[in-house]
């Protein structure tokens, strides 16, 4: 017990909580510009962290980390475009609530919704890192590859009014995803002899794509109007005050809800390889699964940005916790952060535990007080970045995020092939949201892609290895294959069950 | 047209001005920070390598280093961008033998030839390795080769990337041992490492830094080197067993084809002190990672020398 309340202590000294409020703003802006994720604020940080002491240097990461992450959720809020691949399903309801002038309601829902995913994942990461770690160990291919079919089930969650439109784009996305060259085994496929196209498709720009061009496209159709006339300013007329309290309310008006979601995230977070990327889509599927009106979904529901918001910051504690405990980075983050301990002379792994005790809780424990001050923070920082964006008169607006939108999608790789996908993605985003299909279904095809190819490939090639003349078997007879299996059935069911239920209560 | 006249010198004048100084410029690379590209994981050998030279380089060249990922195909995306960036040794890229030979050799479309990257210098080595779990009850390689004569085609040994030093490690092992072990490529030595402990995979065939990083839970059968190195003295190597087998990766660092002489000199110069730095040095040999060095010019005999054995090697052995 001692040892937490010194680990406390050291991130509560003056010098480190400095460190933290000078740090957050800049995370948050990195986390704000799309294209700019956490993963790269993160590493460009980690060379400064070099000539500070170890401790400073791990409390300034998580200081970063969250509030990149809690930067993501602004752009997705006032202008449909997730400003980190975390905050995707954060347009699903945050957007339209800005378009019912409830920007800053939302603004202060996902307040509360971080505080406490980031409070879940931190007692997840301290109290449960070993057991925790052992589970995830036991994902392998088959099981990765299952993952990736459960997290496709969901797109009936996501698709909107049409669940045949949906599964089309859920294809699309998949197809998109195996441009390039194979993940496993290094064939080149799709490239149609352009060598460019050899990187595949950059998730981000295609997200850029998919959220934003389509809505400046929108907003440039009415030039004259501004953003603020269209939509009236509930904040101004009610009183922060007030607003304030609706979006605590919000947070916890579904206890089950933000709970759950936190705990999906600090799940997907501890699998390497998977993310807030999938943590916030598969948290917003369930959260609108387990509704009692799923339809309110994507109409600015809060719960949709509650269930996102939460979980996203659930997988930030969540990868820390292979890293910490085995040495495995649970994300592309926390593999920065390995590095970074490498040249510090701590070894992650049970090291960690027993030899730098003392720096090892002082790190988990700042997640949750980064967190806090991200949130606090961030509730100033959301009510300026409001202001600003409404403000700013469409003609000015409409160019200026295109402009954004070029550097952001550029920035990612550092390829000006992105920028054309981009503004590829943006025009068929556009065609295909005006025939009704949404962009969800699309995105989470991009993101799976790749984890259940390479579970595939790999998974066979370890059935070869079991029974050469029945390779598959080894898919359909691991005990977490066959529970993972189960789960996906159900949940590519429910829509039926749902549509049944609707029927009957009608 | 006495105007004309003045407006013409002044027009030359500045061309003149314009002319020395972007020759002043060039005398002063590097000016601007210097992007250091990597073709692999963040966390992977590569990138802790480039980030403990990152201080040590921005020191030595008096600029920022910005280290950016371009990843995927194992490491061919990073290579056939950096044959197109712009030659001004502002882009240098991370890169590997046998990675950059064995890919031009074994498909068509990688986006570059092994003679388009223009190699700064090797700066260092990781010796294959084959691990098992701690808790295995394969103690020796003699117990993994009779095993895996028992079980053929049953062995699951995981590692880095297709046609890698891991991959063409295993296979020529394979070989010489008279076994059949099953190799399943991950991206990225890093991302092997679960599979292992999680028992998805009997062993690793990996390099010597990952080794390290993991020593209490794996245990070390045998190293791909040609004497026993001074950082593992228990762990013995292939070739005192009786396998004359010698493999591991190299890493180094490589520019766009036409970038001047100067700059590459420049830059060999700077990672040469950088390897000679002793608290560098001491970081990289803990951490498993066997400093080597080949400059500019010994680097092209080297390419030559690996590509002669690797073109043999596919030739000798058919992979799957």
């Amino acid at each position: 017990m001692e040892i937490f309340f010194q680990a406390f202590l050291n991130v509560l000294s003056p010098k480190n909580l400095l460190a933290m409020i000078l740090l957050i703003p800049l995370g948050m802006m990195a986390g704000a510009l799309p294209g700019f994720t956490a993963t790269m604020a993160v590493s460009i940080l980690v060379p400064f962290t070099f000539v500070m002491d170890p401790i400073m240097g791990l409390i300034s990461v998580s200081a970063v980390y969250c509030s990149a992450i809690y930067g993501g959720a602004f752009p997705a809020i006032l202008i449909n475009t997730p400003g980190t691949p975390s905050s995707i399903a954060t347009c699903f309801d945050g957007y339209p609530m800005a378009q019912q002038g409830r920007a800053q309601e939302a603004l202060f829902t996902i307040a509360f919704a971080s505080l406490v995913g980031g409070f879940i994942g931190t007692v997840g990461l301290i109290a449960f890192s070993l057991p925790l770690a052992k589970i995830a160990l036991k994902f392998g291919p088959p099981e990765y590859f299952w993952v990736s079919i459960f997290g496709l089930t969901i797109i009936a969650g996501l698709s909107g009014d049409s669940l045949l439109k949906g599964v089309a784009g859920g294809v699309l996305g998949l197809l998109i995803s195996t441009i390039g060259i194979a993940p496993v085994g290094g064939d080149v496929r799709f490239t149609f002899g352009i060598s460019s196209f050899q990187g595949g498709v950059e998730l981000i720009s295609i997200l850029i794509g998919f959220f934003c061009i389509p809505e400046v496209l929108k907003m440039a159709r009415n030039p004259l109007s501004s953003y603020l006339k269209e939509t009236q300013d509930i904040a101004k007329n009610e009183g922060y005050k007030s607003v304030l309290l609706k979006g605590f309310h919000n947070a916890f008006a579904n206890i089950t809800n933000l709970v759950r979601s936190s705990i999906i995230g600090l799940f997907v977070g501890i699998l390497p390889g998977a993310g807030g990327n999938i943590a916030n889509l598969i948290a917003y599927s369930e959260a609108k699964r387990a509704s009692k009106n799923p339809e309110s979904f994507g109409k600015g529901n809060p719960q949709g940005i509650v269930a996102t918001e939460s979980a996203d910051k659930g997988t930030i504690m969540g990868s820390f916790v292979p890293l910490l405990t085995l040495g495995v980075p649970g994300s592309p983050v926390a593999a920065v952060v390995y590095g970074a301990l490498m040249i510090q002379g701590l070894n992650p792994g049970p090291e960690l535990f027993t030899k730098h005790a003392d720096i090892t809780y002082t790190f988990m424990m700042s997640f949750f007080v980064a967190m806090a001050l991200t949130v606090l923070i961030g509730m100033f920082a959301g009510m300026l970045f409001y202001q600003v964006i409404m403000r700013t008169p469409i003609r000015v607006l409409v160019p200026a995020i295109l402009l954004l939108t070029i550097v952001g999608s550029y920035a990612v790789r550092n390829n000006y092939m992105d920028v054309v996908f981009m503004l590829g993605s943006g025009f068929l985003g556009y065609v295909l949201a005006n025939l009704g299909f949404s962009p969800g279904p699309i995105v989470l095809g991009l993101v799976l892609g790749p984890i259940a190819e390479k579970g595939l490939v790999q998974g066979y090639l370890m059935g070869n290895s079991v029974s050469p003349s029945m390779p598959w078997v080894i898919f359909f007879t691991r005990p977490i294959s066959i529970v993972l299996i189960i789960i996906s059935i159900i949940s590519a069911l429910w829509p039926l069950y749902a549509a049944r239920r609707r029927r009957r209560a009608v | 047209m006495k105007r004309f006249a003045v407006g013409l010198i002044i027009v030359m004048l500045m061309f003149v001005a314009l002319g020395t100084f972007v020759d002043m410029a060039d005398a002063a690379y590097p000016e601007r920070p210097i992007t250091y590209v990597i073709a692999f994981n963040p966390g992977g050998e590569s990138d802790i390598t480039a980030r403990a030279q990152q201080p040590y380089l921005e020191k030595i060249l008096g600029t920022q280093i910005i280290i950016t990922y371009k990843i995927g195909g194992g490491g061919a995306v990073g290579w056939s961008d950096i044959v197109r960036a712009k030659p001004d040794g502002y882009t240098i890229c991370g890169h590997n033998i046998p990675h950059i030979i064995v890919q031009p050799l074994q498909r068509k479309d990688t986006g570059y030839k092994t003679s388009d990257l223009k190699t700064v210098c090797w700066f260092q080595a990781t010796p294959n390795i084959l691990v098992v779990p701690i808790n295995s009850p394969i103690k020796t390689l003699k117990d993994f080769v009779q095993y895996a004569k028992d079980h053929p085609g049953q062995v699951t040994l995981g590692g880095s990337g297709s046609y890698s030093a891991n991959h063409l490690g295993t296979v020529e092992f394979n070989e010489l041992a008279g076994i059949s072990t099953v190799y399943i490529p991950f991206t990225g030595s890093g991302d092997a490492v679960p599979a292992l402990l999680g028992g998805h995979v009997m062993g690793l065939m990996t390099y010597t830094s990952m080794y390290i990083s993991y020593k209490d839970q794996m245990r070390a059968l045998a190293i791909a080197t040609d004497k026993r190195l001074p950082l593992f003295p228990d762990v013995p190597t292939f070739k005192e067993l009786g396998y004359n087998y010698v493999e591991g990766a190299y890493r180094g660092v490589c520019v766009p084809p036409k970038t001047p002489d100067e700059i590459v000199n420049k830059l060999a110069d700077a990672f040469k002190k950088v390897n000679e730095t002793p608290q560098f040095k001491e970081t990289m040999e803990k951490m498993g990672f066997q400093l080597v060095f080949y400059g500019p010019e010994e680097s092209k005999k080297f390419i030559e020398e690996r590509t002669e054995y690797y073109k043999s090697l596919m030739s000798k052995l058919i992979i799957k």
